[in-house]
Formats: structure tokens, C-alpha cells, sequence
């Protein structure tokens, strides 16, 4: 038999009061300088790819600000909350802020459910298990731009849902009308990304303790009493990860609306925060005004996760 | 110490950082020569005259050599060239330049001003006639080169016409009625499932393919704004407004995006298209054209449309700009006009273009309307924030034309507003 154990001079502090050459290493490196190495790469990615930008915009969002060509003299003075009081008298503003609520209300909480129904559903099944799998992942391995030109055949005016729908079908059509374009996109969207979240359920799902089941079916409990008082609160914390990451994805929604409903039409009904941040920054030359309205959707995010921690990932903090 | 050596390296880094950017900035001045680099745009018809054209350059001008290739790919040629300016290395000439993206170059400080050139302002107006005049800028000066046109015209499909009982030879397409009349026939016969499919999506250049064009042969020529003014706002704007609120309210052009060609798949009888729908539909399609429609109808020689036109900007980062400018004038010459309009069937916006190339359009009948039409062509407006207007003007469009929801008299005067709001600031 082993026994291990640490050298007492490796790990016992140095005397108080004694100055110490590692003292100001190991403030700057922390107490493993290995991992901090092996950390340093991501964290470099993250400050350049993630941190600078972001303080950028936050800077840009204060400012009268164009992309001018280097050296080019152009006068880019500091505008206060202009920009923000732009964004917020302008009725398109909300428009998007309130469509992407609508998409918010319909994805996630879909998400969270057929996306949990769906993996234990799956991680019962033993037939054909390997068919579910790729059934389930083929959208979301499919470039959007592909599965969007096949929504768009389902749900035209002359196309197979109306078709099967006959009298029933909507007029106007899904994709063009004010009522049913951010549901559908929202919709397609859950159907889409379905795969990903259905995956973390079943890591989750995997790590439940069958003995759990197992008393409960001692004590009496049906197959839905299991789901509801075994299952569900054993992947809260996949429960959470799915609806921060159903959330943040949905916040940024662009792609769908930009070619479903080609531009976010019809009459805006469709355009999504990141969509007019488009419009009016790359488009329209205002990436002052887009940079305004992007850090309002992350404080929003911000604070909506914030909600979910709150209430669904308490237990994780 | 330490810190004050990190801080005095931190403030090289940035003195560093500031001098390279301002050396990438560096203009070369308008008398540099050497190399320079272009881009054109990426279809197959103009990368073969673009490679004839740079052949020929090259041959006679071992010492200024043109590097050519295609606009780099992203969702439009704007962004790429929008970017590039931002980044420093846009090429000296892009043959691809949208008039409607000019005035955002300009402010981004990326386009060369051609003025300036000894012989800028001649060169310019000589070639293209009174059409320039409305591609000069807000200071009087061009920072673009007008270089071809696509003006639109209402192409319609004979056989559906004959299958539908109309005359495939002389439709009845002059008016806003005749027009309205000749719709209701096709859509009743069962022919197609609307009469015409302009897109109906919200971007901001859509209105160009529908309102614009109508506006342009009912105002006699008139641009969407003058004078700083919007000129939409009037009896004129109304007349075409209450046409297509017509059309889409009795279902006689689509408010859902056909996913594909719906002329080409004959899901509609009429498209409105340019030059290059000839070689496009040619053999599929048993085609005419006619003028777009004004509300009492007016004579074809006397009838104004939408230019659809792309022209050729210098950029503020090429170092070697007299080149540039020598290669501007070598591509729109002439001969290489000549070659561009073999090679694309697309028009010089050359003045006197059907008698300069009196051979080719003798030999090529069917772009002699278009060559004739090309002298009647409006463009948009070189007005501060342009593309903000159109995408104003879209949405208002959209949601009371297209969809019905508002009039379109209240439409007008709010785009008006917005429109006038906007070319202001």
C-alpha cells in the first residue's frame, strides 16, 4: 500500500514577517503558476476577442462614431447618452426589443421542455437509438441557410402546411404575417437547435442515481410521479445551462429573420435587436447607434439571466 | 522603475500603433505612379471583360501593372468595400461602386475626389452627358466615376400574354390602368399565380425595382429627392403609391418572397429587369418589352426609369492614384466601352450611346430600347444618410402599399418627413 503525502517543506508557509522571493510570484501567478500558464492562452482570447470589443462598443455607444479610413480626419466627437436617447424614441427599437420578447416567451420554455422530454425519451428508448440521435442532430448540423430554403417551401403561401391545412390555413401566410412570423421563426428556431440542449440533458440524465428511481418505485411512484419528482430536479442543473443558453442564443437571433422573412418583414414584425444593429450599423453607416442598442440587449441579458439564476440555478451558486 | 518602464513601454507600444496607422492611412497624392490594384465585381460576363481589359492595360504599361480580382465575397459589395475602407487596404478602383453607398464612403473619408483631377470634371461630363450632373456630390464635385446602366424596363412573357387571350405583340401595358386591366386577365385566366413578382422584402434597395422606376417615368425624370427636399410627396408619388397598393391589395403581385425566379418559372407574366435579363431569359423564355407604365401613358422616347447603375470609385488608400486615374480613363474609353457592351449587353452611361455603337445595336435589335433608355435614367439621390432614407422609405412602403396597413397618402407625407429629416443632418 501506497501512502502519499505532501513534504512538509513544500507546503508549509513561510514565517510571517519574513520576506519571501515567491511572495510576489505566487501573487501574480497564484498558487498553481502551471495552470495559470495553461489558463493565460484562453484568457488572451477572451480579453481580445470578447473583453476589448465589448468595451468598445460601450465607448462607441458614447460617441458621434463612424468607420473612417485610417488617417482620414473626420471629426467623431463624444455624444453622451445621444445615442441611447435615439434608440429609445425610436418606435423601431422597441419593435425589435419586443419581437425578440415574443421569440423569448416561445423558444425557451419549448426548449426546455421538449428538449428534456425528447432526451429521456431517448435515454429510455432502445430501439433504434442511434436513428433517434441523428434524426434529432441532422437540423442542427445543417447549415441554416439550407434548412431555411426548405422552411420556406413548408410555409409560403402555396406550401405544404397550408396545403395539408387547407381552410384552415392562415391568411395571410406564416412568413408574412404580423401575427405569426416571430412564431414560426421562433419555432424553427427551437426545432433547429433542439439537438444541442437535448444533448446536455442527456449527459445529465445519465448521472441520475438509478437507486433514486428505484425507491421511488418502491414507494409507489408511477412512471410520470418519476419524471416529475426524480428526473426533473435531478437535472437542474442542466435545466439552468439550457435556459441561460436558450436565452442568449435567442437574444441574439439574426440569421432567421434575415432570411426567413427576408429582412424581418413583414413591416417589422419580425426584426430582431441584432437584425436592426445590422441595418444601422453596417448598412446604414451608424455603428454608433447599433453599438447603443447592443449594450442594451446585454444589460438585458444580462438581467434576465440573472432572473434564471435566481429562481432555476440557486442551488448552483 | 519597473513601472515607469512599463508605462514608457506601454506608450511606445501605442506611439507605434498611431504611426502605423496613420502611415497605412498615407495617400499617395493624386501624381504617384506605379502598380495599383482593382477589384470588379464577380459575375462571369464582367470578370471577361475586367481580364481583357487588364491584359491590354498591362501589355502597353510594363512599368504601371494592374493586380485585378473579384470584389473579396460577403453579403453585398458595400459591406467588403466598407470595411476595407475602415481597415486601410481598400484597392485604388472597385467597378462595382453603388451610387447609393457613395455618400457613406465619402464620409468614411474613403473615395478620391476625381475633381480634382486637371481633367476630373471634363473628362467625366464629356462622356456621360447631362446624366452626370446626379452623380456629383454635395460639394459639386464627382467622387465616383458614372460608368454603366441596367435601366428598367417591365419585361412580360408572350406566351403566358397569348395563353391568357392578351395580345403578345402590343399589350396593353401604357397605363396604370391598362396595366391593372392586363394583371386581372392574367390572374383570372389562371395562367400565373400573380401577374408580377417584384420582391416584397423589407431591404432597403427593393424600392428601386418597383416604386422608383414608376416614379421616375410619372414625375418626368424627377429624383426621390432634390434640392435636399423629398419630391415624393405629390400627385406623382400618389398615382404610383395607389398603382402597387392596387396591385398587392387584389393579389396582382405577391406580398410573399417567391423563393427562386417566379418569371423565370412562369409563376408570374412580367418582371421588372434591366439589359441583362436578355441574356438571362433569352432561350427560356419567349420574351418582350415595354416601357414601365405612367398613369396616362406617354410616349416610349419620352419615358424616364430607374438607372440601376454601378459605377467605378477611387479609393483614398491607393498610392499611386495618377495611374488609378489613367486606368479610369483607359477602361471607359471608347473601345473598352465598346467591349463592355459586347461582353455584357450592359450600357455605357456614355452620351450619344445608339450612335457611338450604331453596329451593335444594328446587329443586337433587342437592346436598342434599353441603349435609347439609357439616356432617360434617374439615380438616387447623393444625399447624406441615403441608405437610411431607402430603408425608411421601405418600411413605410411596406406596411402601407404592400400590406395594405395605413393610406398611402399619409405614407407619403411621413417618408417625406423622415426622408427631408435625414438629408438634413
Amino acid at each position: 500500500m501506497t501512502t502519499l503525502s505532501s513534504s512538509p517543506v513544500g507546503t508549509a508557509p513561510a514565517p510571517a514577517g519574513k520576506p519571501s522571493g515567491s511572495r510576489p510570484k505566487r501573487r501574480l501567478l497564484g498558487e498553481h503558476p502551471l495552470g495559470t500558464l495553461f489558463a493565460a492562452p484562453y484568457v488572451v482570447f477572451i480579453a481580445v476577442v470578447f473583453a476589448y470589443p465589448i468595451g468598445f462598443a460601450v465607448w462607441m455607444s458614447f460617441q458621434d462614431y463612424f468607420f473612417a479610413a485610417p488617417g482620414a480626419v473626420v471629426d467623431r466627437p463624444f455624444a453622451g447618452f445621444d445615442n441611447y436617447v435615439a434608440v429609445l424614441s425610436d418606435p423601431d427599437v422597441w419593435q425589435a426589443f419586443g419581437n425578440v420578447g415574443v421569440f423569448l416567451v416561445i423558444n425557451v420554455p419549448l426548449t426546455v421542455v421538449l428538449s428534456l422530454l425528447l432526451a429521456y425519451a431517448l435515454n429510455t428508448v432502445i430501439h433504434a437509438r442511434t436513428f433517434f440521435r441523428v434524426s434529432y442532430f441532422v437540423p442542427y448540423v445543417t447549415a441554416s441557410v439550407a434548412v431555411v430554403a426548405v422552411w420556406l417551401f413548408l410555409f409560403s403561401g402555396n406550401g405544404l402546411v397550408n396545403q395539408v391545412l387547407g381552410p384552415l390555413a392562415p391568411d395571410p401566410s406564416w412568413l408574412v404575417n404580423s401575427a405569426l412570423a416571430m412564431p414560426t421563426i421562433a419555432l424553427f428556431v427551437t426545432w433547429k437547435g433542439m439537438a444541442f440542449y437535448i444533448l446536455l440533458y442527456l449527459s445529465a440524465l445519465q448521472n441520475v442515481p438509478k437507486e433514486l428511481y428505484e425507491a421511488a418505485s418502491v414507494d409507489g411512484a408511477g412512471r410520470v410521479r418519476r419524471f416529475i419528482s426524480v428526473t426533473v430536479p435531478s437535472v437542474r442543473s442542466a435545466t439552468f445551462l439550457v435556459l441561460l443558453l436558450a436565452t442568449i442564443t435567442g437574444a441574439n437571433l439574426f440569421t432567421e429573420p434575415y432570411l426567413l422573412t427576408g429582412g424581418g418583414g413583414p413591416n417589422g414584425a419580425s426584426t430582431s435587436p441584432v437584425l436592426l444593429m445590422y441595418q444601422r450599423g453596417i448598412e446604414q453607416g451608424n455603428p454608433d447607434v447599433a453599438a447603443a442598442i447592443g449594450v442594451i440587449l446585454v444589460v438585458l441579458v444580462l438581467f434576465v439571466a440573472w432572473l434564471q439564476r435566481r429562481f432555476v440555478g440557486r442551488e448552483e451558486s | 522603475m519597473r513601472r515607469r518602464i512599463i508605462t514608457s513601454a506601454a506608450l511606445g507600444a501605442a506611439g507605434l500603433l498611431a504611426l502605423a496607422a496613420c502611415t497605412a492611412g498615407e495617400e499617395g497624392g493624386t501624381e504617384s505612379r506605379g502598380d495599383i490594384k482593382i477589384w470588379y465585381s464577380n459575375n462571369e460576363v464582367e470578370i471577361a471583360w475586367a481580364e481583357q481589359m487588364v491584359e491590354a492595360w498591362n501589355a502597353d504599361n510594363p512599368d504601371e501593372q494592374i493586380e485585378a480580382q473579384e470584389i473579396p465575397a460577403g453579403s453585398s459589395s458595400e459591406e467588403v468595400i466598407g470595411a476595407a475602407i475602415a481597415a486601410g487596404n481598400a484597392p485604388c478602383l472597385v467597378y462595382n461602386t453603388s451610387p447609393a453607398a457613395v455618400p457613406q464612403f465619402e464620409r468614411q473619408g474613403g473615395l478620391v475626389n476625381l475633381s480634382e483631377f486637371d481633367d476630373g470634371d471634363g473628362y467625366i461630363t464629356e462622356r456621360s452627358g447631362d446624366v452626370a450632373e446626379q452623380y456629383r456630390s454635395a460639394d459639386g464635385d464627382f467622387y465616383q466615376m458614372p460608368w454603366k446602366s441596367n435601366p428598367v424596363v417591365i419585361f412580360y412573357n408572350k406566351d403566358l400574354f397569348a395563353q391568357a387571350g392578351l395580345d403578345p405583340e402590343n399589350p396593353p401595358l401604357a397605363t396604370h390602368d391598362e396595366f391593372l386591366e392586363t394583371s386581372r386577365t392574367l390572374v383570372a385566366s389562371g395562367a400565373v399565380q400573380h401577374a408580377i413578382w417584384p420582391a416584397p422584402t423589407s431591404e432597403f434597395f427593393q424600392s428601386w425595382f418597383d416604386f422608383y422606376p414608376l416614379y421616375a417615368a410619372q414625375s418626368g425624370g424627377r429624383q426621390l429627392i432634390e434640392d435636399g427636399e423629398a419630391t415624393f410627396d405629390d400627385e406623382n408619388g400618389q398615382a404610383v403609391a395607389d398603382f402597387w397598393a392596387t396591385m398587392y391589395a387584389e393579389g396582382l403581385a405577391g406580398q410573399e418572397a417567391y423563393n427562386g425566379d417566379a418569371f423565370a418559372d412562369a409563376q408570374s407574366a412580367m418582371s421588372i429587369v434591366g439589359p441583362w435579363a436578355i441574356s438571362v431569359y433569352g432561350e427560356d423564355v419567349n420574351w418582350g418589352a415595354v416601357p414601365v407604365p405612367t398613369a396616362d401613358g406617354i410616349d416610349a422616347s419620352e419615358t424616364y426609369t430607374f438607372s440601376d447603375a454601378k459605377n467605378v470609385g477611387m479609393f483614398t488608400a491607393c498610392e499611386n492614384q495618377a495611374t488609378a486615374w489613367d486606368v479610369l480613363k483607359f477602361s471607359t474609353s471608347e473601345e473598352q466601352d465598346g467591349i463592355w457592351l459586347e461582353e455584357t449587353g450592359q450600357m455605357p452611361l456614355r452620351q450619344d450611346l445608339t450612335e457611338t455603337y450604331a453596329d451593335y445595336f444594328a446587329a443586337n435589335p433587342a437592346y436598342e430600347a434599353f441603349g435609347d433608355q439609357a439616356n432617360r435614367v434617374v439615380e438616387v439621390p447623393n444625399v447624406a444618410n441615403s441608405v437610411e432614407i431607402w430603408q425608411e422609405f421601405r418600411d413605410r412602403y411596406s406596411e402601407a402599399v404592400i400590406f395594405g396597413e395605413g393610406d398611402t397618402a399619409s405614407f407619403l407625407s411621413d417618408a417625406a418627413e423622415q426622408a427631408n429629416e435625414l438629408a438634413a443632418e
